[in-house]
């Protein structure tokens, strides 16, 4: 419990760790990096231990019933629904009416699609019962209940309004998700910390580096663990301006400091979804930050269906940007700019996760408001299921290996967007931590082919026939493509299916809806994955060297995360296996584990139906994946369809399509010709024309204005009015003076002779007044 | 009656010392009128001490003492002007003028 309560400490060490190294790294005798590596591994160890001690937080019993007794580990003030219902539960018949009542729209329960209507049309204050009666009706069933109760402390931050009335917090929200996060970060930053020890050996930048990877980690675990959404506004912006830094590491290359504005650029845009999303939720859920608040209402119709589609809109514009969605996934191929562990962090642990994870936090906003369950597509769906197919099909044309790489996390970050679309939570994050393995696995094994190929990253022309001298970083390649393309039984193969089987009754039951359109869709976008992954195989590891020089293995500081990521990206399917694969039935003790863990159950979250294991599905995803292997491995290896080699320059069409997946479907050049171009061209000059006739006719009419009544009031009320009075007064005085002037004869006598005269006058007048 | 005539005197010695401050062309005898000024004065405040107390005695006492050092002032002015133009005439000082 305790590792819980302070999660705060991992966020916290590793933001010291920044600090040390940019302070004393240069006088360290490593540079700064032992620093980093050592408060990583503390925090990876910490991540663990937090880990096991939610693993039995979440598996204790429950005592007492409902929601109150779920939330028991929320601190007192970090969440006014919360506190609500403690309040409630403790007997205290002071229903604080108006508070909430005020605030539910009448309609409760209509919104929600569950089992519960009838519960929750009776609760018409602000109780909200409808969970905690499902859970005790299915524990009345007989079946195992399990209610998850997160660990929230916060501290005050600041107070808006009038005292007491909106409190901003931040603080932990720790969960299974928030844990899972944990450890996937610190993990793959250890495994990140290491590698670039020697990656970036000699770098003129070397302690500014490392300083940076440790506030990269930080900012994404102060971004993990947020309590509020404002925190997580602050984890988000910190995760944009580190990878800022990091991808503009080697600035001095114009093409490199041009990807890291274009990264920041891009995010700012989806940033702006961000901001109106949160301060739409802000005020919906009755001016509270607090995620636990607006999970709650969201989940159990405390804020209206529409004002969640709209908050649900803006925040996927965020998600479009943070996680490479298209359409604003076009800074995401350019951040290859950056060093190559960089590149393995921004896809697998930190920056582009950050949008799937802010989806899965806030999931009750989603899932009403885009109503996900009982539907057949949606927005979110829509947005990763179009770029889980369309950025398969670019990794196609790509001769940078790293560039195949970012566009097969784009098609990833695609499929965990769609499995968020189409209700399947726990996939998506499955996939998620699994992916992080075999993509971190396959980032780094790209950065050791580059330092093996002269720091060249051009698989078509400067690699080939690696397999031989690189017999490691070749055999971790091979397992974690294995992963990514799907094959069975790595751990690829059982999140992707838990994916596909979550959309619903196409081939399996359950499913939160039918999302048919989307299941080709991905079907597609896995056909590609295993294609492209193949072909890079081919260029990079087989063939004649293509290269010059003689390339070498690298050394263990390189090797050894390699191997350890790819083991983990093979075997980690296994944390979550179905429970039952057509004949064969898993013990509970070792299926679903992965789920258990993570899945929130109770009053913050909403019920979501979970897709059973099919097995036609998995067979034909894998035929899917398998095939794709075999007829690329025909195609390179053996020279198989000769009618395909040289299409694109015979066949128009062929020529058309590839011409524009080497332009990236054109939307580099949307952005950079037409618009920019449109604002920098015409608009630019339509302003300018504006300013300059209309804007500045206004303001050169209004000075000529007031030079003209200036000069009225120069000529008529300064010169003869203000002047006159003026030099009345001088002449005046003048004209007085030149009277009085003759009495001052320089005489002293006939002063004196005036002066008694006067004494005597005035003696006189004295005697008379008086006498 | 004896009060009247006192304050005749220095009536009559007051004039002759105004007189003599407005016609006299001669510096020395400027501050010599002057002196007859303040010792008419004087002569009033002793005549009038005699019925009312002797605060005017102390007065002309007083009168006597800055009369004295007025003269050492005024004569040491008069000596200076002999100095720069060989006389005492006070009708050509006239730098004063407007």
């Amino acid at each position: 419990m305790w590792f819980l309560t302070h999660a705060w400490i991992i966020p916290a060490l590793m933001a010291l760790s920044f600090l040390l190294i940019l302070f004393f790294g240069k006088k360290m005798p490593k540079k700064g990096s032992e620093i980093g590596i050592a408060a990583i591994g503390i925090a990876f160890i910490l991540a663990l231990l937090t880990a096991g001690s939610w693993y039995t937080h979440n598996n204790e019993e429950v005592e007492g019933h409902g929601d109150a007794a779920a939330m028991a580990d929320v601190q007192e003030g970090c969440s006014n629904e919360v506190d609500h219902l403690a309040a409630e539960d403790h007997g205290e018949e002071t229903e604080d009416a108006g508070d909430h009542e005020g605030e539910e729209p009448t309609d409760v329960g209509d919104s929600d699609e569950g089992t519960d209507d009838h519960a929750l049309g009776q609760s018409d204050s602000g109780e909200y019962a409808a969970p905690a009666a499902t859970s005790t009706a299915v524990a009345s069933e007989g079946e195992e209940e399990h209610v998850t109760r997160p660990v929230v402390r916060c501290a005050a931050w600041a107070e808006i309004g009038t005292p007491g009335s909106s409190l901003i917090t931040w603080g932990t929200m720790v969960d299974g998700q928030s844990v899972l996060m944990l450890v996937v970060v610190t993990l793959i930053s250890l495994m990140v910390f290491i590698y670039s020890s020697e990656y970036v050996s000699g770098d003129r930048r070397y302690t500014h580096y490392f300083a940076f990877l440790s506030l990269f980690s930080a900012s994404m675990l102060f971004f993990v663990l947020a309590q509020s959404t404002i925190q997580m506004i602050v984890g988000w912006e910190l995760v944009g301006v580190c990878s800022f830094v990091l991808i503009g590491h080697w600035w001095e290359e114009k093409p490199n400091s041009n990807a890291a504005l274009k990264a920041f650029l891009t995010n700012r845009v989806g940033d702006i979804g961000l901001l109106i999303g949160v301060a739409i939720l802000y005020f919906a859920a009755g001016r509270s930050f607090s995620i636990l608040d607006l999970n709650i209402l969201a989940a159990n119709g405390g804020i209206s269906h529409g004002i969640l589609l709209v908050a649900s809109v803006c925040l996927i514009f965020a998600v479009m940007s943070k996680s490479g969605q298209f359409i604003l996934h076009t800074w995401l191929p350019d951040a290859m700019a950056g060093p190559t562990p960089v590149s393995a962090l921004i896809h697998a642990a930190t920056m582009v996760v950050a949008g799937i994870y802010m989806v899965a936090r806030l999931y009750p906003v989603f899932f009403e408001g885009l109503s996900i369950s009982g539907s057949s597509v949606n927005f979110l769906a829509i947005v990763g299921a179009v770029t889980a197919m369309f950025g398969a099909l670019l990794a196609f044309v790509q001769k940078d290996i790293k560039k195949v790489l970012a566009y097969s996390t784009i098609s990833q970050l695609g499929f965990m967007v769609t499995a968020l679309g189409v209700g399947a939570w726990t996939a998506a994050l499955f996939h998620l931590f699994t992916h992080a393995m075999f993509k971190a696995t396959l980032f780094l094994g790209a950065g050791s082919l580059s330092n093996a190929a002269h720091h060249s990253f051009d698989m078509v022309n400067d690699m080939g026939g690696m397999r031989k001298v690189l017999p490691r970083t070749f055999w971790t390649f091979i397992v974690a493509t294995a992963a990514l393309a799907g094959i069975f039984p790595l751990s690829g193969f059982w999140s992707k299916d838990e994916i596909l089987a979550g959309h619903g009754s196409l081939f399996s039951a359950g499913g939160n809806g039918t999302y048919h359109v989307m299941l080709v869709m991905l079907l597609i976008g896995a056909f590609c994955t295993a294609a492209y992954m193949t072909r890079t195989i081919w260029y990079a590891f087989y063939g004649e060297f293509r290269g010059h020089g003689t390339p070498h293995e690298s050394g263990s500081r390189i090797t050894v995360p390699l191997i350890i990521l790819a083991t983990l990206g093979a075997v980690v399917g296994v944390l979550n296996l179905p429970e039952e694969i057509g004949p064969f039935t898993f013990p509970e003790s070792i299926s679903l584990q992965f789920e258990h863990f993570v899945e929130p159950v109770g009053a913050y979250f909403p019920t979501i139906s979970h897709a059973e294991f099919n097995i036609p599905l998995a067979i034909f995803s894998l035929a899917l994946a398998l095939s794709a292997v075999l007829l690329t491995y025909l195609y390179y290896w053996k020279g198989a369809f000769k009618f395909l080699h040289g299409l694109s320059e015979r066949n128009r069409v062929a020529g058309l399509g590839k011409t524009i997946l080497v332009n990236k479907y054109y939307f580099d050049w949307l952005y950079t010709d037409v618009i920019t171009g449109f604002v920098k061209g015409p608009a630019a000059r339509a302003t300018n024309w504006f300013n300059q006739h209309v804007l500045d006719g206004i303001v050169d009419g209004t000075a000529k204005g007031a030079v003209v009544a200036g000069q009225f009031v120069y000529e008529n009320i300064d010169q003869k009015v203000v002047d006159g009075a003026v030099n009345g007064a001088a002449i005046t005085t003048s004209e007085a003076g030149g009277v009085l002037r003759h009495l001052q004869t320089g005489r002293i006598q006939q002063y004196a002779a005036l002066f008694f005269a006067a004494a005597a006058l005035l003696a006189g007048v004295f005697v008379v007044a008086i006498g | 009656m004896l009060l009247t005539q006192f304050l005749l005197l220095a009536a009559i010695l007051f004039s002759i010392g105004v007189y003599g401050v407005i016609v006299r062309k001669n510096g020395v005898l400027v501050l010599m009128s002057v002196e007859l000024m303040l010792n008419a004065v004087n002569i009033n405040l002793i005549a009038f001490s005699t019925y009312h107390g002797l605060g005017g005695q102390v007065f002309a006492l007083f009168v006597i003492a800055v009369a004295a050092a007025e003269v050492g002032v005024g004569l040491a002015i008069v000596l200076l002007i002999y100095r720069n133009r060989r006389s005492v005439d006070i009708d050509q000082l006239d730098e004063l003028k407007g």
